[in-house]
């Protein structure tokens, strides 16, 4: 049984094919994907993330409780600010990755992949017993509308009062926009500047045709979840089921910042992750980009002089490169050596290992 | 609904063939329907070089998109007469012109399979998986 976000019928209006993605039937595409990432990357480009689940971790200790169930510090995170984090198991494993805003002193809501939400409130519900927090999924309740793109700022402005300068990277804020309550926070997946506006379920019709109507002359277009994924990918950000999973571990995927062990107190995970940051991981998430034009794709083996060392996570042409372009995870031995190459379906297609991210907007 | 143009014949792998009833040699390229399960196509190769001879249904080179990769196959027996240039510069014709500067390669026909379709047994086909 596939689910339906609110903006269901928008999208059947605007003529999208739609996709099942972790169970919800998303818009994939309304009509050229390239097009759509290129009007992210120069104007424009509004996204349903419904799918994703918000659970709100409400107490006077909430901070201390997300302090033992993350690998972040959250108790010091400011009221208003935000911050990427994740949620592993006792072995270290990533469960999900998360964004965690902090809406008030003892309130905070925590952002979680559509796949993996009710695994995230489930597992949170059980980490904070004995704290003075409690954990609500509210994700059944709320919409998720982004604007992203270089001219995201010019088109929300007019619809709200809220002081959109004064709102960073990586902040949110409660605001009235186009009529509806809606927190705005200044994140997104796409590499660029941007809001992601989340409104209860029956604001969010009204929201997204405010904001197609306040976008026309500035060139925002509706873009699907294939978009995204090439966006994100330029980006250098991680997709969860792709290269992450509870096999990995943040140090792993690149993300070791993330874990931090100069909290106070201990975390599920902490020993875990105390005996990987010991060690060198044997292999490690690199970006690729392939000198021909066929395309490393999921699941393709890296290879270098017929073994195989390592494999693509995701792959796809880069509409802002001008060639295909892969994250993967690769052996250390084989990355020292050089000389890799990609299993395309039987013939061995050279690339070349980059630093991450693809793409960087300019400031 | 996209187009489905009734003087075609069609294959189960999504290919037209133009050209079957008045010679010797045909016209390949992919349905608009296909060319809309791909979305924007961004590289094509026809593997068989121009003068090689293919049996019907081998797998004779790819088209690639933003999130898939599919086999070109050969829908008749022959000999690779031509392939489209235009195409393997400008992959997004395929999208654009499907039914006409979209089109892939030509074959002087030497095996026609019985199994080729109709328009009308295609757009079947399609309104069965869509």
């Amino acid at each position: 049984m596939s689910r339906s976000t609110p903006l269901r019928g928008v999208h059947e209006s605007l003529g999208a094919t739609l996709t099942d993605f972790a169970g919800w039937q998303m818009p994939l595409r309304y009509g050229s994907e390239s097009a759509e990432h290129n009007a992210v990357r120069t104007a424009a480009g509004l996204f349903d993330l419904s799918h994703m689940g918000e659970i709100f971790v409400v107490g006077a200790q909430a901070g201390e409780a997300l302090d033992h169930a993350l690998v972040g510090h959250l108790s010091v995170l400011a009221p208003g600010r935000a911050r990427y984090t994740m949620i592993v198991n006792e072995t270290g494993g990533i469960l999900d990755d998360l964004i965690v805003y902090r809406l008030d002193e003892d309130q905070y809501m925590v952002v979680a992949n559509a796949s993996n939400y009710a695994l995230v409130a489930r597992e949170l519900a059980d980490r904070v017993r004995g704290y003075d927090a409690r954990v609500t999924d509210r994700s059944d309740e709320y919409a998720l509308v982004a604007v992203q793109g270089p001219r995201s700022a010019e088109i929300l402005a007019p619809l709200t009062d809220a002081g959109l300068d004064e709102l960073k990277y990586y902040a949110i804020l409660p605001a009235v926009v186009a009529g509806a309550p809606v927190l705005i926070a200044r994140t997104g997946y796409t590499g660029e500047d941007g809001f992601e506006l989340f409104v209860l379920n029956e604001h969010a019709v009204p929201l997204w045709n405010a904001l197609t109507e306040a976008g026309r002359d500035a060139g925002l277009v509706p873009a699907g979840l294939s978009a995204r994924d090439t966006l994100r990918l330029e980006a250098g950000m991680p997709l969860y089921g792709n290269e992450l999973s509870a096999a990995i571990t943040p140090f792993e995927a690149g993300l070791g910042r993330v874990v931090r062990f100069d909290k106070p107190g201990d975390f599920v995970g902490k020993a875990a992750l105390e005996r990987v940051a010991a060690n060198d991981t044997p292999r490690r998430l690199v970006g690729l980009v392939a000198r021909g034009r066929r395309v490393p794709r999921h699941g393709y083996p890296v290879t270098r002089d017929g073994a195989v060392v390592g494999e693509v996570t995701s792959g796809a042409p880069s509409q802002s490169l001008g060639r295909p372009i892969a994250m993967a995870y690769v052996d250390e031995d084989a990355l020292e050596k050089g000389g890799l190459t990609v299993d395309i379906r039987g013939s061995q297609e050279p690339v070349d290992v980059v630093d991450l991210p693809f793409y960087r907007r300019s400031k | 609904m996209s187009t489905i143009p009734d003087d075609l014949s069609y294959t189960k792998e999504h290919e037209w063939v133009a050209g079957l009833e008045d010679g010797r040699t045909v016209t390949v390229g992919i349905t608009a329907y296909a060319a809309e399960q791909l979305g924007d196509v961004v590289y094509v190769e026809v593997h068989s070089e121009v003068g090689t001879t293919v049996a019907a249904g081998d797998a004779i080179g790819e088209v690639e998109s933003t999130k898939s990769v599919s086999d070109i196959f050969a829908p008749v027996g022959g000999e690779i007469v031509e392939v489209n240039a235009a195409v393997a510069d400008t992959p997004a014709l395929v999208n654009s012109d499907p039914y006409g500067e979209g089109w892939l390669f030509r074959v002087r026909v030497e095996e026609e399979p019985e199994d080729l379709l109709s328009a009308a047994e295609y757009t079947a086909l399609t309104s069965g998986e869509s």
